[in-house]
């Protein structure tokens, strides 16, 4: 992975003081609050509903089991021994004391982690598929570009004060686990037809009060003029993007209102103007970065191992789990392992120091040490030998990562909603918690097959409710916490924003609203059909009427 | 009019504070000062912006509680969380995290 150089090194830590210096004066009342939020949000920190909460970036969430054993012990020495793995990789404490948080940041920074850019109208946490490096089916590894482009928006003295918060997704393969057509910029790795790769450029893809998906504004990026295209997108909109209306500002907006077309126009028209500048990518210098993303020493193996395959055969419990939680690797004999952060009556992302440092033990043991984060709220050892699943799985089991559930309907993702968040209108973790009771039976599960619901306790959508398959959307109303249910929602290349079925449901009554989603599902699936294709097929209307009874679904049409 | 009393977060942890009679800043909202009145809100929110000045707390407001046999809580649910924290167990809360 990526190693910081002397100037990365020095750099974090002259912030760390910087930021010290600044809480100091906060404390001693040379600051004010209004002074002071801005400088502690580009740190990361924000003041929420109980206690300050800080956000700790992990670039394209990618870790290496020494960091993750930093993460547990900063858990345990200034947080209340847990932490909460987020949507965009990242990782959130939720009970830092202001006063502790120079030091927590100068322990961060000694395994070159960071809370900079973690907030504020800048160029967030660079995003990427989880299973970098290693899906079968990949294009070219997008981790590489990831931290050019972690590189190159890191402290941008342009795209410090943008319009509003910027977002950016990678993907290497044709399968799209990084939702790239949700984000601000998603790039998709893509062939040209001389077998080049290059990229896909979408743009004024996103979530919150606004959703929308991508408008691709280049079928083929090559890979050298990534930069220069990426600084033309990012001056088009600090120029014309709004700054009058906050929530009229970020890019997808401009997009929407200039049409993709002209949007297009201007930002090739100064792409012109910079392309073969500075900013090209020499080929050196992507070989380079290359080299951080060196494949591990991989074992040669010919072909699946017989002891897996003999295990597979004989526990059907393991194969549950295999079947489950495990993804094809490029390298025969080797698998991509899920470990479940979705546990039945857990919080959805959550995790305790003693199952971090756990993990990153395992990771040492079976997987040459290193640790990814899904946007789905789950870990990934992305290498790990096929000869030592069953051992592996057998460890997992033990700290409460086993769960076989990946993808299933019990594999929520959810925003920490009101219990923990000061923007939410109503809670979002207990919703996901009882959701995995009544359908905790895993044949049941099982047999409902590939599913997503998430969940957000706010218009802001942080629980990536519009393109769950089953999206939860958390209302306020008169006082109550309500739930407006979308469906046919999806994140992927085919991605798509849910539809709004009928009225909010309460509380209590959103577990059977959901059942009956299912419900009319299972009753309507033809053979092996997943859900989201049930629903395209049939619209909405059947599960409307499963929902709020045939006499609504003509009252909501 | 309802009943008010105030809150806000401490500075130096972020907590969550209520005002209490004495002027001094309370982790329990049923240590709070009940305001009555317009007035008497107003004369707690004066103390309360001494006490941002003075770097005790941040971000105070007022919120509506009821008294419901004897014991004072908020009215509405976002403050009734707030006042007594996550309303799901917590990693916290498990014996794996308490080493």
């Amino acid at each position: 992975m990526y190693r910081y150089d002397e100037f990365d090194r020095d750099f974090v830590a002259e912030r760390v003081e910087q930021f010290r210096g600044q809480v100091g004066r906060r404390l001693s009342g040379e600051l004010s609050e209004e002074e002071f939020r801005p400088l502690r949000l580009l740190n990361g920190l924000y003041l929420q509903l109980h206690a300050y909460m800080l956000r700790v970036v992990i670039p394209y969430g990618m870790l290496s089991s020494r960091q993750l054993r930093m993460l547990a012990q900063v858990a345990r020495r200034y947080d209340r021994g847990y932490g909460h793995f987020t949507t965009r990789q990242n990782i959130q404490f939720n009970w830092p004391k202001l006063e502790e948080v120079p030091d927590l940041l100068a322990d961060l920074a000694t395994v070159e982690m960071h809370a900079i850019q973690g907030s504020g109208n800048s160029i967030r946490n660079v995003t990427a598929d989880q299973f970098a490096g290693v899906a079968a089916d990949e294009v070219e590894d997008p981790r590489v570009y990831a931290e050019i482009v972690r590189q190159w928006s890191t402290l941008h003295p342009e795209f410090t004060f943008l319009p509003r918060k910027f977002k950016i997704a990678l993907t290497g393969a044709g399968h799209d686990r990084a939702a790239v057509r949700v984000h601000d910029i998603g790039l998709a790795m893509v062939e040209d037809a001389a077998g080049e790769a290059g990229f896909e450029v979408i743009v004024g893809g996103g979530l919150g009060r606004t959703p929308m998906i991508g408008k691709t504004i280049r079928e083929f990026l090559a890979k050298r003029d990534l930069l220069s295209y990426l600084e033309a997108i990012l001056r088009i909109y600090n120029q014309f993007g709004r700054r009058d209306n906050k929530y009229k500002a970020r890019i997808k907006i401009l997009v929407h209102e200039l049409g993709a077309e002209k949007f297009t126009e201007l930002v090739e028209a100064e792409w012109r103007e910079i392309k073969d500048g500075t900013l090209e990518l020499p080929a050196e210098e992507i070989e380079r970065i290359e080299a951080y993303f060196a494949d591990p020493p991989y074992e040669t193996f010919e072909a699946d191992d017989a002891g897996y395959l003999a295990m597979l055969a004989i526990d059907g419990a393991f194969r549950r789990w295999a079947t489950s939680n495990l993804f094809p690797h490029k390298r025969p004999g080797y698998a991509i392992v899920n470990l479940s952060l979705k546990p039945l009556d857990g919080v959805p992302g959550d995790a305790t120091a003693a199952q971090m440092e756990a993990a990153a033990d395992l990771a040492d043991r079976y997987g040459f040490g290193e640790i990814r984060i899904t946007h789905e709220q789950n870990l990934v050892l992305p290498y790990v030998a096929q000869r030592d699943l069953h051992d592996l799985w057998r460890a997992l089991d033990e700290i409460g990562f086993a769960t076989p559930n990946i993808g299933q309907v019990t594999d929520i993702i959810s925003c920490p909603g009101l219990d923990f968040c000061s923007l939410a209108s109503a809670r979002s973790i207990p919703v996901a918690q009882r959701i995995g009771r009544r359908f905790r039976d895993l044949d049941r599960q099982f047999d409902i097959g590939e599913l997503h619901i998430n969940i957000s306790g706010c218009i802001n959508a942080c629980g990536h409710h519009h393109v769950g398959h089953i999206g939860l959307l958390g209302v306020d109303r008169k006082g109550e916490e309500y739930y407006q249910i979308t469906l046919g929602g999806s994140a992927d290349e085919n991605a798509s924003l849910g539809e709004i079925v009928g009225p909010a449901v309460s509380y209590d009554a959103v577990v059977d609203a959901i059942e009956a989603v299912i419900a009319a599902y299972l009753e309507h699936r033809e053979p092996d059909e997943p859900f989201i294709e049930t629903y395209r097929r049939l619209g909405a209307e059947p599960f409307k009427e499963s929902v709020y009874g045939k006499e609504s679904v003509h009252d909501a049409a | 009019m309802s009943l008010q009393v105030v809150t806000a977060n401490r500075l130096r942890d972020g907590i969550v504070v209520y005002l209490a009679a004495d002027g001094g800043w309370r982790q329990r909202v049923a240590d709070a000062a009940l305001a009555l009145d317009q007035g008497e809100a107003e004369r707690l929110m004066a103390l309360a912006s001494a006490a941002v000045e003075a770097r005790l707390v941040v971000d105070p407001y007022l919120i509506e509680v009821v008294e419901d046999g004897g014991l004072v809580r908020p009215s509405r649910y976002r403050e009734v969380i707030r006042a007594t924290g996550p309303s799901v167990e917590t990693q916290a809360d498990l014996p794996s995290a308490a080493e």
